[in-house]
């Protein structure tokens, strides 16, 4: 029996040659992550086991990104926490305010995950790096200290879905709606401890931000990974960030899945989740009118530069409705500089955006952007449960930049042909 | 080893925000996240749960972040066993990994209401409704597991090697 993408990936991390669905295995680790929420607890359990050593102090990436910069002085002492630690053990990949940006965008600017990787991360989306090809997934605090001490993890061996992507998209159509839509198809467990696979000749229309969207979000299926199948677009964009030889795992022509869904990605229209679930979904034109008083642009899911700009696109010449505020979070300072010199933040300050440094921030309602009682956001982020972004009793709508753009400027959940 | 007290029962997808709101997790104390446990979905949760007492919810329980603050939350809230159809992945292993019992039985889940006492015997895997005298035999975790528990937690477990 053949085995699927992510099944080949851990069994070279195994050193088997092969494994099947539902089998348990240790697997070895190329990088273990975690960022100012979770790395404490971890911390704090390799302390109380008694641990003096990490696996490799290169390969650890402690990423003050949640609660940052220090939104109170509870906050401040988790960082301060963490950098202590990284400081005993020589940790090379800890990022503080002022080189920090959003875990999951920051890792792969970095070059610190490159394809046929395996990477854990105490944060569930960590399946990001799928999207480059590696084997990527989240886990809790005590699995990552013991990724930290070890090099090593356990795993039940994933069943997959293959999702063949056909046609290409149209219009203002990106990575998000494509997520969403699928989330909206097979529900927030229906990809519940499986991979989701992507491959098909509608692949070569999607960008890396569009794939590491899409793999962002796989989390919100239930998935256990997300990955795509590595192309000359993946290439590209790993060339000048990772010089370390790296492996290119196809899945066998006999690979076994549990489902194989074909997505047509010319028939996908803009689309957005209404509260509380992610797979609560519809296409932007059938939203009715929501009135909205805050738009967030930002998050692992959607603040890197091609968001900002096709964000920048929408709102160039309009203005923020009055009562709408707007904050554009990029999510690196790369992508900062870059959004910046390119004149994106300009477009942003004269419709009446607030920019913000690089952080989670508003995305799981930590700071910069609390939503009042009975307020919605649209969002371009990737969670809109009860209370997820401030008051229980407001509303996240989750929709890509040009739906959140679009949104700003009409003051209700709009798309860029509804702006007059 | 077994678990004992009233029942506390939620629906389908009940996610990590709701356990323990991301507002609070500028801590990583169990006592502090304890006092906020399950506050976005049931606010009397923390008010009236006892030593022992079990939570049976639906789908996809723990759905959301990986926070283990989830996890060790109800644990310190002295929640004994949660009991759901399917959890979902993260929490599953978060759960495994700092020693909360978590059970999948969507049997004793549609036949368990909430206010009932159940008793869970993780030795025989058969949990009984002792309101209504009904019994669910539940599947054992496979050794790889059960070895992790048994030795107190996964760092320890590798401690032990």
């Amino acid at each position: 029996m053949g085995m699927t993408m992510s099944q080949k990936i851990l069994a070279a991390h195994a050193g088997k040659s092969s494994v099947k669905a539902g089998e348990l295995i240790n697997v070895k680790l190329d990088l273990v992550l975690g960022n100012d929420i979770t790395s404490p607890v971890a911390i704090n359990e390799f302390r109380k086991a008694g641990f003096d050593k990490v696996f490799n102090r290169e390969r650890i990436a402690l990423i003050m990104d949640h609660f940052t910069p220090n939104k109170d002085i509870k906050a401040a002492e988790q960082c301060k926490h963490c950098r202590n630690f990284a400081k005993e053990y020589n940790i090379l990949h800890f990022y503080d305010t002022g080189e920090v940006g959003v875990e999951h965008a920051l890792i792969p600017e970095k070059g610190l995950v490159a394809p046929g990787e395996l990477v854990i991360g105490a944060d569930s989306h960590t399946c990001t790096y799928g999207a480059l090809g590696a084997f990527s997934t989240g886990v809790g605090s005590t699995d990552m200290a013991a990724g930290m001490y070890s090099g090593m993890a356990w795993f039940k061996v994933p069943s997959a879905i293959k999702f063949v992507l056909t046609g290409k998209p149209c219009g203002w159509v990106s990575g998000k709606d494509v997520i969403l839509h699928i989330i909206g198809k097979i529900g927030v467990d229906g990809a519940l401890y499986k991979s989701m696979e992507f491959t098909g000749p509608g692949l070569k229309y999607l960008s890396i931000d569009d794939r590491l969207c899409m793999a962002n979000m796989a989390i919100e299926a239930g998935a256990k990974n997300g990955i795509f199948e590595v192309d000359d677009v993946t290439l590209e964009y790993v060339k000048d960030k990772v010089n370390r030889e790296f492996n290119i795992y196809k899945a066998d022509d006999d690979a076994e899945y549990d489902e194989v869904i074909e997505i047509d990605l010319s028939s996908i229209k803009p689309t957005v989740a209404f509260p509380h679930l992610p797979e609560n979904t519809k296409p932007v034109e059938e939203a009715g009118d929501v009135e909205i008083q805050q738009v967030v642009i930002g998050s692992c899911t959607n603040g890197r530069l091609e968001d900002l700009r096709i964000a920048a696109k929408v709102l160039k010449g309009h203005k923020v409705k009055k009562g709408v505020r707007c904050i554009v979070i990029p999510a690196t300072q790369k992508i900062y500089r870059e959004a910046m010199e390119e004149g994106l933040f300009t477009i942003f300050l004269d419709a009446g955006c607030a920019i913000s440094a690089p952080t989670c921030g508003p995305c799981l309602g930590g700071h910069m952007g609390i939503l009042a009682e009975g307020e919605r956001a649209v969002a371009t982020t990737n969670r809109n449960f009860v209370g997820r972004m401030g008051h229980t009793k407001s509303e996240v709508y989750l929709a890509s930049p040009a739906v959140a753009a679009a949104s700003a400027i009409m003051g209700k959940i709009a798309q860029p042909e509804d702006i007059k | 080893m077994k678990a004992q007290g009233k029942v506390f029962k939620y629906k389908d997808n009940v996610d990590t925000d709701v356990i323990i709101p991301a507002r609070y997790l500028n801590t990583s104390d169990p006592k502090e996240l304890a006092a906020h446990c399950m506050e976005d979905i049931d606010p009397d949760f923390v008010k009236n749960v006892k030593a022992g007492d079990i939570i049976v919810a639906g789908n996809n329980f723990g759905c959301g972040s990986s926070r283990e603050h989830a996890p060790l939350a109800i644990k310190t809230a002295g929640v004994s066993c949660v009991i759901a159809n399917t959890f979902a992945r993260i929490f599953y292993r978060n759960a495994i990994n700092i020693g909360l019992a978590i059970i999948e039985c969507p049997e004793a889940v549609a036949n368990i209401n909430a206010g009932d006492d159940v008793t869970v015997d993780f030795d025989s895997g058969t949990i009984t409704n002792n309101t209504t005298g009904k019994t669910f035999k539940t599947n054992p975790f496979p050794d790889f597991i059960k070895k992790i528990i048994d030795e107190g937690g996964l760092l320890n477990s590798i401690k032990n090697k």
